[in-house]
């Protein structure tokens, strides 16, 4: 799981504050000019302050992270492929332009993807969807985020049990050519979830709900937000300090 | 008597879109504190009857009325808290990460909060014995533990009358009876729509059988389950080893 328990002020955040912070974070990494190395470096040191205030060990954080090898994999293509001027490296002769693009896809890229985990490492799915609700985000999408995140397991356990069905009955699903069964499961699948989806719904407007989930969030005070966004404070001054040395 | 009764439905009738009539004229009054069970065969009609006592189905002709409430357009949302509807299925019903929030979500939809809420779900919990599991999430719990739960989402919205459908499918037999018991200490109206002929005789002193969307029988569980003729003539049985005189 994402998510690590824990009872520091990072955790302790009301999730809207975390949420915009994480937003506005990510923004400015995304904006900073891809030549200002420094400014990477900066973001890096930052972003582990978090972690030792919020107590999320790198390891953590490090191992959640391999979800972006394939980014890093066409980031380190890109110097053998890219165009323009070239030079030499340990034998090889690479673009100028291609090691550019690929650094920036993986310095931005990285450090994106680490913002997103420590916001996940330090909040709930249940807090992240009330902070979203309480940032106004549409209600239609703060209920599909909670029931997906409910229901995930129950369809979940509704295939393995499809599938043990199957395989008592002889069916072998290594074999390609049972690959039919397989995909006439799924369709099975998608018709019971989505008539279990209809038998939810039934009990919920049956439960007085009018599309708007209970609030069970934290109101955040003027301190909460100024506490929150010291990190993005810090963000914006490494921003405009990479754009005014450019 | 006095005050209104608790549930009247009057001549019911309902058609789905598709055109199959569900319903041909259902009439029923279960007065407050009653416990009426509704048996009848699969596709007598039940669960489109207990769909319309809270006016998820309507458009149908007849009324329908909730300790003196008619079921219309206006009055769902009071009408929906009066009548609490335990589904068949937990999974169904259950769909918050923990037990505490789900018993919330019901009263907080009727406008509670707070310390006011709070005093709801407890009251909820310990009416059905599951306090200690207010932080755990419902799929956790047992079958029992579950179905338990379900009811008590429904009992924090503090219904007039509480609607079971079949609330004893799936469970073990010691789950079945401390939920027996659980709704006997409850001294609530209760509707059950069940298949399980010996927990309608337990639980309901008064049944109702429905088949083919009307009402074909209604009195007293005991005189009805000893009818053997009036049972085989609707798909019912008593199951093996059974018998009443």
């Amino acid at each position: 799981m994402l998510y690590r328990p824990g009872s520091s002020a990072v955790h302790r955040l009301p999730a809207q504050v975390k949420i915009v912070c994480a937003l506005l974070a990510v923004v400015c990494v995304v904006a900073t000019p891809r030549t200002q190395f420094w400014a990477f470096g900066a973001y890096l040191v930052l972003l582990a302050a978090v972690w030792a205030a919020a107590a999320v060990p790198v390891g953590h954080v490090a191992r959640r992270a391999v979800i972006e090898v394939p980014f890093v994999v066409v980031a380190l293509v890109m110097p053998f492929l890219g165009g323009g001027e070239r030079f030499r490296f340990l034998g090889m002769s690479l673009s100028e332009q291609g090691a550019l693009a690929g650094w920036n896809i993986l310095a931005k890229g990285t450090l994106g993807v680490l913002v997103s985990l420590t916001l996940a490492a330090t909040t709930t799915p249940r807090e992240l969807v009330v902070g979203l609700q309480r940032l106004h985000a549409p209600a239609v999408l703060t209920t599909i985020a909670t029931l997906m995140l409910r229901y995930l397991e129950v369809i979940a356990a509704e295939a393995r049990r499809m599938r043990t069905a199957r395989i008592s009955r002889g069916h072998d699903p290594r074999f390609l050519w049972q690959v039919g069964a397989t995909a006439r499961g799924i369709g099975a699948l998608f018709v019971r979830s989505y008539e279990r989806g209809e038998r939810v719904h039934l009990a919920m407007v049956s439960r007085g709900w009018t599309g708007r989930m209970p609030d069970g969030g934290t109101t955040a005070g003027a301190g909460a937000w100024l506490a929150g966004l010291t990190p993005v404070v810090l963000a914006a001054t490494v921003l405009a300090a990479a754009v005014l040395l450019r | 008597m006095t005050g209104p009764p608790a549930l009247l439905v009057e001549r019911l009738a309902y058609a789905y879109p598709d055109g199959h009539q569900a319903l041909y004229g259902v009439d029923l009054r279960v007065e407050p504190g009653e416990r009426v069970a509704v048996l009848g065969p699969n596709g007598a009609g039940k669960t489109t009857l207990v769909l319309h006592l809270n006016g998820v189905l309507s458009g149908g002709s007849g009324r329908i009325e909730v300790a003196g409430l008619p079921v219309s357009r206006s009055t769902l949302r009071e009408i929906r808290r009066r009548v609490g509807i335990v589904f068949q299925d937990p999974d169904d019903q259950l769909f918050m990460p923990t037990v505490g929030e789900d018993v919330a979500f019901g009263p907080a939809n009727f406008g509670l909060t707070g310390e006011a809420l709070r005093v709801r779900v407890r009251q909820a919990l310990d009416a059905v014995g599951m306090t200690e599991h207010v932080d755990r999430s419902p799929l956790h719990l047992s079958g029992g533990q579950r179905r338990r739960v379900a009811l008590a989402t429904v009992l924090a919205c503090d219904p007039e009358i509480l609607v079971l459908d079949e609330p004893s499918s799936n469970l073990e037999p010691v789950a079945r009876r401390e939920l027996a018991e659980v709704l006997l200490s409850l001294g609530r109206t209760t509707l059950m729509v069940t298949h399980d002929l010996p927990y309608a005789l337990q639980l309901c002193p008064r049944s109702v059988l429905i088949d083919g969307g009307v009402v074909v029988a209604d009195g007293p569980t005991r005189d009805l389950l000893a009818d053997t003729d009036l049972l085989a003539a609707h798909r019912l049985e008593l199951p093996y080893g059974f018998s009443l005189d």
